[in-house]
């Protein structure tokens, strides 16, 4: 299976991605420049955090305009994975691959800490490995990160199983409709999410909570394509 | 000699005859050294130049003879002090790459922009020695937090350092924030980078190859930061605001363009020498460059990139717009270096040639407006023995008896009072905004004696802290230098690394002041004493002075920056206590040390007396005893007693591990004396019951006073004195209260 990691100007969470990808599942990974005009070669998409194009005029608005984009959306159509984190779910839903959108923190700060999730649904290509409602430890880092959609995206978002990972109890530090940390599109197979799951691979750095979304990832690859390949 | 001046310009005449030259804080005998080195009057542009080079900031015109008392080499050094900055080895072909700047007087007038542009310039001292920037730690003082102006400093100058190294990307990782008086109006922003690099990839900043053109990469030159240099070598004053010109405007997004592109530059090879653009810009980078190869440089001005229209000479070589380089390629490499910086989307302009000639000249529209010595730029600036004075405040103090306040019944009360003061209380509010863990290295994170950040692809890690007391020193300049690299050291050794070397950075008052002077002069023979002893050169740093208020000069603060190796990652060891049932020991002996303790300000609001004393021979010992204690896998927990003194130690080891303790003490001290001394070369460790044998015995070996004082236990921190009640309290009482200070005050 073979992974991709985007790289923006400002992005500063690609190596991170990078060596989570090789030290979880030890899939090939490559970096891929944000002027990349083929993305065919490779099986699931990683869009990092960061700060690309420093964040003007909006998070994630001008990084939507990347020549990658396109192909990212060509991956979404044919079914790929693409994970989006942090600044690469602002640049999904700027890219409108995914509905809603990130605003500023209601504490109007930035926050960094680990934060406790909940699971609330462990059907998708990235969840599999967890179970339904699982407290799970991931990080959050971000300043804009206050997850908001009208009413009618929720009651959609709902209807269809798209909230993949809520903030769990009473410790949403941002402000987001419904403790929203992360959702899917419709199909399943494009998610963004707020924390930052490359940040909890290895208990020395507080979690390894997050490494089972990389396996989940590839045992999706695994199921669709066949347990005989090993790619 | 062509003037090519704008009408605004005064002539050369003019600057002589109205004496120009003393706004930019040139003296009359300095002015008639400068006319003796050009063979004439210098014009606006030269004087300019002269001013921001001969600048305490770039000069250290009067801290010299300071800095020469500093051991600055080693067995582990491979470069000290005069570039970027200094590298130590680490084995494996690796080095560490580090330095402390301060950014004060910016901070004071515009705290957002001064603390940022702080992180962004020692960022690029790091990167511009070819390495990649691993960790940001920094050292912040402020006036009272009940202060409204203080609180806007305070929230602003956290909001800049956060916008700025979270954009970029990298962690920051540690610090130290400290509240009191003395400093309120000039606060201190002292911002620290830690890189790695490999040894066959270190830069310098030298313009070799005569012939060699000479570029400039980064964002175009705007009129932002004229005089930085200048600003940050006066005192502070009422004019100050006006001043706010002379703080420049960061860009965290493209100094992450200019820093990738930079390394990728480095990397390739072609490189023969680069420095960053930072203080006095341009003509500081030109002119250090130049002189290191023994060199001259002419500049084009005209190809300088420009922000906005009609930009002087003078401007251009003055302005300190942000995120720029300097560097020198071979002709032939031209193509190359350009086509890195195109892909990043970064100008690259070629500004001008290496010469034989030993002069900086300068050209713009065609003629020459410029032609100074480089050398006299550089190193013939005066250097200045500056008369010393005690200060009749330390003769007072020597009768000061600080253990003669009523003796404290309420000792749990008071605990709760230096845990809720702003300098101990947690910095949560603080670290809680900046991204400590990008880059995915960091294995203990803010809120510990040090942090620890993990080398990738090795068992190694880096420990990091900053460290001083200002109190101390100001009661005592010499035994508190001594104490600022001793306690930063101590930290580094309680997270479980070998202390490598020092970067500081010298906050004092107005070195005028003789009384000023004899601080500066003590707090450094404190701290050469203590980096000889405890094998921590100085391979780096930096001088701030003119730090006053309307009040006078801010406590002496000369902040350690200390780096140290983790030699395995298993060695790694934090404050908070592990398991129930643990063993607690208390290292060192405890004497009634209450001068420049925090007790005594929370008492008193104010410092006096001596301060705690030190015995470097001893520290030395137990530092040894701990390291080789963590290193043979003894050690469950250990944490530097500090601020507060054992009472703030074991809550703080309670509150970081989320358990409670049961400790009896005995001694001939008072109880509130004993529980909030402040003595020093004293750590609490806690180890495994079974191991807890082997561990005193290793320490009594290495001549190490220690004592079982109680065990890890239950959810309450209970400590008796000579069999009676002292402290007795809910650990989560105490988290809340320790926890709750800043953000109420920041409400």
């Amino acid at each position: 299976m073979k992974f991709a990691v985007l790289v923006f100007p400002g992005s500063n969470c690609d190596i991170d991605c990078y060596k989570a990808v090789e030290e979880t599942i030890g899939q090939p990974v490559d970096y891929v420049w944000h002027t990349a005009t083929d993305l065919s070669a490779y099986d699931a998409i990683l869009v990092p955090g960061g700060f690309s194009y420093g964040d003007y005029l909006r998070c994630g608005a001008i990084a939507q305009f990347a020549n990658v984009m396109n192909e990212v959306k060509k991956a979404a159509e044919a079914g790929k994975y693409i994970l989006g984190i942090c600044n690469g779910f602002q640049i999904l839903t700027e890219a409108g691959l995914l509905p809603g959108a990130l605003i500023r923190n209601n504490g109007l700060k930035f926050r960094c800490h680990q934060s406790p999730l909940e699971v609330a649904n462990a059907g998708t290509p990235f969840t599999n490995q967890y179970s339904q409602g699982e407290i799970i430890n991931i990080p959050i880092a971000h300043g804009e990160g206050n997850y908001f959609c009208d009413d009618e995206t929720l009651a959609e978002l709902k209807a269809n199983n798209q909230i993949v990972f809520r903030y769990a109890g009473d410790t949403n530090p941002n402000g987001s409709v419904e403790n929203i940390a992360g959702i899917s599109n419709k199909a399943g197979n494009v998610v963004g999410m707020m924390p930052h799951p490359e940040r909890a691979v290895n208990q020395l750095l507080g979690s390894e909570d997050g490494k089972r979304m990389f396996t989940s990832i590839l045992n999706a690859w695994r199921e669709q394509h066949g347990a005989a390949v090993n790619g | 000699m062509a003037q090519q001046l704008t009408a605004k310009e005064p002539t050369a005449e003019q600057i002589a005859d109205q004496k120009i030259y003393s706004q930019f804080g040139v003296s009359d005998y300095e002015y008639e050294l400068i006319c003796g080195f050009l063979g004439r009057k210098p014009n606006y542009t030269e004087i300019g130049v002269f001013s921001v080079m001969w600048s305490e900031h770039c000069s250290y015109k009067n801290s010299k003879p300071i800095l020469k008392k500093f051991p600055i080499t080693g067995p582990r050094v491979l470069m000290g002090p005069g570039e970027g900055a200094g590298i130590v080895d680490i084995g494996d072909n690796q080095a560490v790459v580090f330095k402390i700047e301060s950014h004060n007087h910016p901070s004071a007038v515009e705290p957002y922009q001064g603390a940022a542009t702080g992180v962004g310039g020692i960022i690029r001292d790091i990167f511009s020695m070819g390495a990649r920037p691993v960790a940001l730690l920094n050292s912040l003082r402020f006036g009272r937090l009940e202060n409204e102006r203080v609180k806007y400093l305070f929230e602003h100058v956290v909001g800049g350092i956060a916008g700025y190294g979270n954009c970029i990307g990298i962690p920051t990782v540690a610090g130290e924030v400290m509240f009191d008086e003395s400093y309120e109006g000039n606060p201190l922003v002292n911002a620290m980078c830690v890189g790695l690099i490999d040894h066959d990839k270190i830069q310098r900043g030298v313009a070799r190859g005569v012939g060699n053109p000479v570029f400039y990469v980064g964002p175009a030159t705007g009129r932002d930061g004229i005089h930085g240099a200048t600003f940050a070598s006066v005192e502070l004053s009422e004019e100050s605001e006006e001043k706010r010109t002379a703080v420049q405007v960061g860009d965290p997004f493209m100094e992450k363009l200019v820093m990738e592109a930079t390394l990728e530059l480095i990397n390739s090879g072609i490189v023969l020498g680069i420095q960053d653009m930072g203080a006095a810009g341009l003509t500081c980078s030109s002119a250090e460059m130049a002189s290191k190869a023994g060199n001259g440089l002419e500049l084009y001005l005209d190809e300088v990139p420009q922000r906005e229209t009609g930009m002087t000479p003078y401007e251009m070589m003055l302005s300190e717009s942000q995120e720029r380089m300097l560097f020198v390629v071979e002709p032939q490499h031209e193509a190359q270096a350009k086509e890195i910086f195109d892909r990043w989307g970064i100008i690259c302009a070629k500004v001008g040639k290496v010469t034989d000639d030993g002069r900086l000249r300068l050209f713009h529209k065609g003629e020459e407006v410029a032609d100074m010595p480089v050398k006299a730029l550089v190193d013939e600036c005066p250097v200045y023995n500056k008369p010393s004075q005690e200060p009749a405040y330390y003769g007072e103090n020597a009768a000061v008896d600080t253990g003669a306040f009523a003796e404290i019944t309420d000792l749990t009360g008071a605990l709760e009072k230096v845990l809720a003061s702003p300098t101990v209380a947690s910095k949560e509010w603080v670290y809680n905004q900046y991204d400590y863990m990008v880059r995915t290295s960091t294995a203990v994170q803010p809120g510990s004696d040090a942090a620890v950040v993990t080398i990738h692809g090795t068992r190694k890690a880096l420990a990091m802290t900053t460290d001083c007391n200002g109190r101390y020193v100001y009661l005592d300049p010499e035994v508190g230098g001594r104490i600022a690299v001793a306690e930063a050291a101590r930290n580094i050794v309680c997270s479980g690394a070998e202390p490598l070397a020092v970067t500081d950075n010298l906050n004092f008052g107005n070195p005028e002041k003789p009384e000023v002077f004899w601080q500066l002069e003590k707090a450094a023979d404190g701290m050469s004493e203590a980096c000889v002893k405890l094998d921590t050169p100085v391979i780096g740093g930096n001088v701030s002075l003119y730090n006053e208020n309307a009040k006078g000069a801010i406590y002496p603060t000369p902040v350690i920056g200390m780096v140290g190796l983790v030699h395995d990652i298993d060695h790694i060891t934090t404050q908070g206590f592990k398991t129930e049932g643990d063993v607690i020991v208390l290292i060192g002996d405890t004497k009634a040390e209450l001068g420049g303790s925090e007790l005594q300000y929370v008492l008193e609001g104010a410092a006096s007396g001596r301060p705690p004393q030190i015995d470097l021979e001893t520290e030395k010992k137990v530092q040894g005893a701990v390291l080789a204690a963590i290193q043979k896998g003894l050690v469950a927990s250990a944490h530097d007693l500090s601020e507060g003194g054992i009472a703030a130690a074991v809550a703080e080891s309670c509150i970081s591990g989320g358990l409670g303790a049961e400790v009896a003490l005995s001694s001939e001290l008072r109880a509130d004396h004993l529980l909030f001394s402040e003595s020093q070369s004293r750590i609490l460790l806690s180890a495994k019951p079974e191991k807890a044998a082997e561990l005193q015995a290793l320490l009594t070996e290495h001549g190490v006073i220690n004592n079982q004082i109680g065990t890890v236990k239950g959810s309450s921190l209970t400590i008796n004195v000579n069999g009676k009640a002292g402290i007795q309290a809910p650990v989560q009482q105490l988290e809340k209260v320790w926890k709750d200070a800043i953000p109420c005050l920041m409400k």
